[in-house]
């Protein structure tokens, strides 16, 4: 790429240069070619370095004052909200914050399955990025279970009593899980611990995701490849930096609106009592963005099938770049992807509804069908579409579509995959 | 470099060395992930003992055994009759009544719900036993799973009579 040829101007950043090419990094982040056509789907990327930035510093605030123990936890997470300076509202934005997080990395999940971005030859950066979704789950869980509330205490709770399903070995792992014979102060303090670590590992992939980024370049809306340099792309800066920049504010105005005007909105009254071994709260539900894999769990009678439903459901996205067959990336040009992926989204919405539902009677059999047909949509549908889906015509570049309209360019796929 | 397929001195050492390398790395690992387990203090706390002179007929208390709820109930006639009818078959986790309650007036159980860890609630469900209010749970007189996902009754500790009025738990 371009930034090769890079030579820094002043003498000093040329010797530094030829040491450490942290200029050329620099060069080569500002001249990026990145397609001319990217739609405001493709700011979360931006938005979402925004918050593991912003939830990482608002952390280590927030560690300074907080005591991993559990007859003092609660109490210290309370001292922070009373007594320490802006301590209100830097806890607010960590709590809101890793919703906003989730929001914001589910939009550009869906995304990426609308375009086609988990394709070849992105399928690593789709999977880097699954490794750090499943780890933002881990972290969001173990950050949750901190204020050592109700909801804390009963969410340890069942979540680490899904290792109990594993045959055999599962009583010992979670007691070696737990450090004791049930969630207790032993446990609260590693999960601080494991708390404190993830974010940064998150922060190395983030780095992995960019850099197997940058060997293809973006994929974007039309789906496909474009010549870099050429026409069909823009600098990175300023263009796409501008344009990140305002979607960043449109996206932090949410975020002010729930820190500012309802900070508990998202949370649950229960987690502010403190917790409690002897009271199960009536009602377990864990955060909004984990209820559809809550759902999936409860949907199965059985619980050593519904634990491995529930993992299956993440590995199975894992694996999708190998179960979409389809050639051609973008959903635009594919009338029938297109339906089916609605569908899938509105399926996962009901899968989220219903997983913070009780789960008898008609939602149950709701929960059941929404996650047979889950399942179905990426082992079934998909590959099956990869083959009989009739697509429609790709234009030869990503100005075409612009100056003359999809319709009338040329046929042949081929010309455009390799 | 005569026969490529016969293995060399040189081979040995190879394998030899990632073995004793093996060993190693396993024996400096092991410690990191032992200290996770119960520790001696967590251990040292095994044992609890109850003083149920106070519980009525048909009530029953809840009280803390290494971090977790027991519950010790003093059941009634009919439950321990309804308990004791029950046919093995029908049961998920088939456990006779007369095995889970030495002392058939009283039930000695752990309060965990063998689905997930939740503390199952007391006279609801429809097996006029206990019900489980995170994911629907029923358990009968006896402690034993009738209905719902938990795959197992809800587990007796070791517990004994210390006298008529103090039960020992662990």
């Amino acid at each position: 790429m371009s930034d090769h040829s890079y030579v820094p101007s002043s003498k000093l950043g040329k010797w530094f240069n030829d040491r450490l090419p942290l200029l050329s990094l620099s060069a080569h982040l500002r001249e990026y070619p990145t397609p001319k056509n990217l739609n405001y789907w493709w700011t979360f990327g931006g938005i979402l370095t925004f918050c593991l930035i912003a939830q990482i510093v608002t952390g280590i605030v927030l560690a300074m004052h907080y005591v991993a123990q559990a007859d003092l936890a609660f109490a210290s997470v309370e001292h922070i909200m009373r007594d320490v300076y802006y301590g209100w509202l830097i806890r607010y934005i960590h709590a809101n914050g890793s919703s906003m997080f989730f929001l914001a990395v589910y939009i550009h999940i869906f995304r990426s399955l609308y375009y086609g971005s988990h394709k070849s030859p992105r399928e690593v950066i789709w999977i880097i990025g699954m490794i750090i979704y499943f780890l933002m789950m881990m972290t969001a869980f173990t950050g949750y279970v901190l204020p050592w509330g109700q909801m804390s205490f009963w969410a340890a709770t069942v979540i680490t009593s899904l290792f109990s399903a594993v045959p055999l070995i599962g009583e010992s792992l979670t007691n070696w899980l737990w450090g004791g014979f049930a969630v207790d102060s032993p446990t609260l303090t590693r999960f601080y611990a494991l708390h404190y670590l993830f974010p940064f590992l998150i922060l190395g992939l983030v780095i992995l995701h960019i850099w197997a980024l940058h060997i293809p370049g973006n994929n974007n809306p039309v789906g496909i490849d474009v010549k870099q340099p050429s026409k069909d792309t823009v600098p990175f800066h300023p263009y796409i930096v501008i344009k990140d920049l305002f979607a960043l504010l449109v996206f932090l105005t949410l975020f002010a609106f729930f820190v500012f005007y309802s900070p508990n909105l998202l949370g649950h009254p229960d987690n502010y009592i403190e917790a409690n071994p002897l009271v199960t709260p009536t009602h377990i539900v864990p955060e909004w963005y984990l209820l559809p894999f809550y759902a999936i769990l409860r949907s199965i009678p059985d619980k050593l099938l519904g634990v491995v439903a529930m993992f299956a459901s993440i590995f199975v996205l894992v694996i999708l770049p190998w179960l979409d067959t389809s050639k051609i990336r973008s959903a635009v040009f594919r009338p029938l992807y297109r339906q089916f992926y609605w569908i899938l989204v509105a399926d996962v919405l009901v899968l989220g509804y219903m997983g913070a539902l009780p789960p008898e009677g008609l939602y149950l059999l709701i929960t059941r069908v929404a996650t047979a047909y889950y399942f179905i949509h990426f082992l079934i549908i998909l590959p099956i579409l990869g083959s009989k889906e009739k697509t429609m015509p790709l234009p030869l570049s990503i100005s075409e579509p612009v100056l003359n309209g999809p319709s009338d360019i040329a046929k042949d796929n081929k010309t455009n995959t390799e | 470099m005569s026969d490529p397929k016969k293995p060399k001195r040189r081979d040995f050492l190879f394998t030899a060395s990632y073995a004793i390398g093996a060993v190693g790395v396993g024996a400096a690992v092991w410690p990191l992930v032992d200290q996770m387990n119960p520790d001696s203090s967590v251990k040292a706390l095994a044992s609890t003992e109850v003083d149920v002179s106070s519980v009525e007929v048909g009530k029953s208390i809840t009280v803390l055994w290494r971090g977790k709820p027991v519950f010790i109930k003093r059941r009634t006639e009919e439950e321990i009759a309804e308990a004791r009818a029950v046919k093995l078959d029908d049961l998920k986790h088939p456990e006779k009544d007369e095995d889970r309650a030495k002392n058939p007036e009283w039930l000695v159980m752990v309060g965990v719900c063998t689905h997930l860890g939740c503390v199952p609630l007391g006279d609801k469900g429809d097996y006029n036993g206990w019900f489980c209010p995170c994911h629907g749970s029923h358990y009968d007189t006896s402690g034993r799973i009738r209905k719902g996902p938990a795959p197992q009754n809800m587990e007796i500790p070791k517990y004994e009579f210390i006298n008529n009025n103090t039960i020992k738990i662990g």
